[in-house]
């Protein structure tokens, strides 16, 4: 099966899997059309940041500034957007994140200071900039203040007219199934944001170019074996500056995201980690478009479900963690591997017996569903992952051997 | 090369990087529209005894924190989860001490070693993930500060008591209390009494790095993996160690606080000590009197500059970008003087050669 059909697959079995635990638990919020749109607008920023990450680690950078450069992103979106406007207000979303990106590169790639240690005075850096750069900015304009923007003009958004009422309608009916796919079609078809279709494209275009042309290739021979593409003459620095600041580029778009879509304008700690779980997208897809799609609409779910009727959504949910790892437990108890079988096991039994005892989860705990999915995907799944053999590695022309 | 300028290449780094930091700085301000030389003269100018004592206090916590930090940058090991087992920590031994199950002075060593073991206990999560799993440190102890922070907010409501809209643990006995002390004299405000374990941290943290077997094999892992396995290092093993001690000294951070000012923890707890750690210990290239000194370094200029605001009319903000450029430039720096050192070397040698060839023409 190639890898197109298989991921189709594995969202139909989601939607199935989603729609008996709804029909079981009575949580009808679960999967209506207001929590996939939740879901989604959760999604995107986590799918950009973590494309930005594939594009930089796909050049044997690895980026853990990519919170920073989101940080810059929503700043500039701030500024920009209020004078000029949503589009305007994209590209200098942009080129602050690439300021940020440009700095990331100029470290590692030309210093080659260690990738993490930059990566984490980035962050300093961006969070300073922006905290001092509000105030400057904002705390003057009416409506705005030394820690948020005045509310910015939203990008358009499409609405496909006879579709979105009728699956409006089904989704309401809470029929098995029908209702979820309703649900989920009117979220992509009513109030469509511009900015989530550019993100989408942006994904898909990254993957035909990394992936499907001779510029991809040679991106990805840096990542792979830079003193290989060294010897074929490829620039190894050239790609990597390049490949680092287009990372910056699509966490700047993240970091916009967040500020015109998903909320009403700038706000600082507006990114709240979703840099780092960008990432985490990006390494539990497997360092692949794809992959790290997979992983971002699983972690936008997550934060979707828990923004709406937290409590009892995400108390849902407990019962098909519960039961999903307890299949998966069983099926790797079969493959002979007991570590995995054991942890998935204690925790899927963890989360049925918190299940049946509780009503709802409490705030404090929907707050930690992205971060503890995060870590419950990567403890599970790491050892079927494959970086690229030189990430994190430090290259300088003509030393390796 | 000779010492003189071996010493004067090792000193360059950091001036270098204080400069680039300190123009840095300055054009973000006339970017901005500020003024430099308002921030530089407030920045500069003396401290009053009170701030003497507020640098003090700031400096232990920081040292505590940057020495977390290091204890696994030594090993290559990027434990950014200070934060969250400072939070953890702090928190356990809070409501241990408030419980007052041990009787004055014993209640506190009991609470410190109890803060301690949190403090562990939360980094032996990502230590586990690593070794069992493989999962990078990096990314789960980002995980883990984050569900610390929402963790330790629920377990507060369920323990703690509501004081006005926050929640508080209970107030540690006070026979408990670990008595402050004047730095300069006549002056009120005074130094924690628990600043001191900094000391202590300190030393051991020198001693274990450079005198026992733990340390070589820390610091021989940290330097090449390969080696350390080749020379009988188990690097699993050594990787939960480090990472629990790691987490071990990040759970003392809460500690002079505690016991010296709030007595409790509540909604006041000091936020991003172990985000500065991280810098503190970048800054102080994970060396003990590095990072004293880097922690000195940023506990200055966080108080100095917390008058701008009002004097001078800049966002104290500004501060943390000064920071934050200072630890990358420091680090871009230190490679900086790495390759030149090399060439020089390299250039030192060919001379040598070049010499003998000379002397060996002439001899025959």
């Amino acid at each position: 099966m190639s890898r197109g059909a298989r991921l189709w697959l594995y969202a139909l079995a989601g939607l199935v899997a989603l729609s008996v635990v709804r029909t079981v638990t009575g949580a009808d919020d679960l999967t209506s059309a207001g929590t996939m749109r939740a879901a989604i607008i959760a999604a995107i920023p986590i799918a950009l940041a973590g494309l930005g990450g594939l594009w930089s680690e796909r050049a044997g950078v690895v980026n853990i500034g990519l919170e920073g450069m989101m940080i810059l992103g929503t700043l500039g979106a701030g500024y920009y957007t209020y004078y000029q406007g949503p589009w305007v207000g994209l590209l200098g979303a942009m080129m602050f994140g690439a300021i940020g990106g440009v700095l990331h590169a100029l470290a590692t790639v030309v210093f080659t200071v260690d990738h993490i240690v930059s990566g984490v005075a980035v962050n300093i850096i961006a969070a300073g900039v922006a905290g001092f750069l509000a105030e400057v900015f904002f705390a003057d304009l009416e409506g705005g203040g030394p820690t948020q923007s005045p509310s910015l003009e939203r990008p358009m958004s499409i609405t496909v007219p006879g579709i979105s009422d009728w699956s409006a309608d089904l989704s309401a009916q809470r029929w098995f199934l029908v209702s979820d796919l309703a649900g989920l079609i009117n979220a992509l078809t009513a109030g469509l944001s511009i900015f989530t279709v550019l993100a989408l494209l942006a994904l898909a275009g990254t993957g035909w170019l990394l992936w499907h042309s001779a510029f991809g290739l040679r991106l990805r021979s840096c990542g792979e074996s830079p003193s290989s593409a060294e010897t074929l003459g490829v620039n190894v620095y050239r790609y990597k500056f390049l490949a680092v600041t287009m990372s910056g580029v699509f966490a700047g778009f993240a970091g916009c995201y967040l500020a015109v879509v998903a909320s009403s304008g700038y706000a600082n700690g507006q990114t709240g980690g979703r840099g780092y779980i960008g990432l985490a997208a990006m390494i539990f897809g497997n360092w692949r478009p794809g992959g790290l799609l997979t992983g971002s609409l699983l972690f936008g779910f997550t934060e979707g479900a828990r923004l709406r009727q937290g409590g009892e959504s995400v108390h849902a949910l407990l019962l098909l963690i519960g039961v999903a790892l307890l299949a998966l437990a069983a099926w790797q108890l079969y493959r002979a591997r007991r570590a995995v079988a054991l942890l998935a096991a204690t925790v899927g039994a963890g989360a049925l017996w918190w299940y049946l005892a509780t009503e709802a989860v409490p705030d404090s705990f929907t707050e930690m569903t992205p971060y503890v999915a995060t870590l419950l995907v990567l403890a599970l799944f790491s050892q079927r992952l494959r970086m690229p053999a030189a990430d994190g590695q430090p290259y300088r022309r003509g030393e390796a051997g | 090369m000779t010492t003189v300028r071996r010493l004067m290449v090792g000193a360059a780094a950091p001036a270098l990087a204080f400069v680039v930091a300190a123009a840095v700085t300055s054009v973000v301000l006339v970017a901005a529209g500020d003024s430099p030389a308002d921030f530089w003269r407030v920045l500069l100018s003396a401290p009053d005894p009170r701030d003497y004592v507020a640098i003090a206090n700031a400096t232990a916590v920081l040292y505590l924190s940057g020495l977390a930090a290091a204890i696994g940058f030594r090993m290559n090991l990027f434990n950014i989860g200070v934060e969250g087992q400072y939070r953890v920590a702090t928190f356990a031994g809070a409501v241990f001490a408030g419980q007052a199950l041990l009787p004055g002075a014993l209640n506190t060593a009991a609470t410190i070693l109890v803060a301690m073991a949190a403090g562990a206990a939360w980094a032996g999560i990502a230590a586990l993930l690593r070794v069992l799993r493989g999962v990078s440190e990096v990314i789960s102890t980002i995980m883990l500060n984050a569900i610390a922070v929402s963790l330790v907010a629920f377990l507060l409501q369920k323990v703690g008591r509501r004081q006005g809209e926050t929640f508080r643990t209970d107030t540690i006995p006070e026979s408990s209390w670990v008595p402050s002390f004047p730095l300069v004299p006549g002056e009120s405000s005074q130094v924690y009494g628990l600043a001191l374990l900094a000391v202590v941290a300190g030393v051991g943290f020198a001693v274990l790095l450079n005198r026992t077997r733990f340390g070589f094999d820390l610091r021989a892992t940290g330097h090449s993996e390969s080696a350390a396995v080749a020379s009988g290092v188990n690097v699993r093993r050594m990787v939960v160690y480090t990472l629990l001690l790691s987490g071990a000294v990040a759970g003392l951070i809460g500690m002079p606080e505690l016991f010296g000012g709030s007595h409790a923890y509540g909604s006041t707890i000091q936020t991003g000590i172990g985000f500065t750690g991280i810098a503190v210990a970048l800054l102080g290239r994970n060396h003990p009197w590095g990072i004293a000194v880097a922690a000195l370094i940023f506990g200055y200029l966080n108080q100095q500059a917390s008058p701008l605001g009002v004097t001078a009319d800049i966002s104290t903000e500004i501060i943390a970008v000064t920071q934050g450029v200072v630890v990358l430039s420091v680090v871009i720096a230190y490679e900086v003087v790495r390759r030149y050192r090399v060439r020089a070397e390299q250039a030192e040698v060919a001379r040598q050669l070049r010499r003998e060839r000379g002397a060996q023409a002439v001899s025959p």
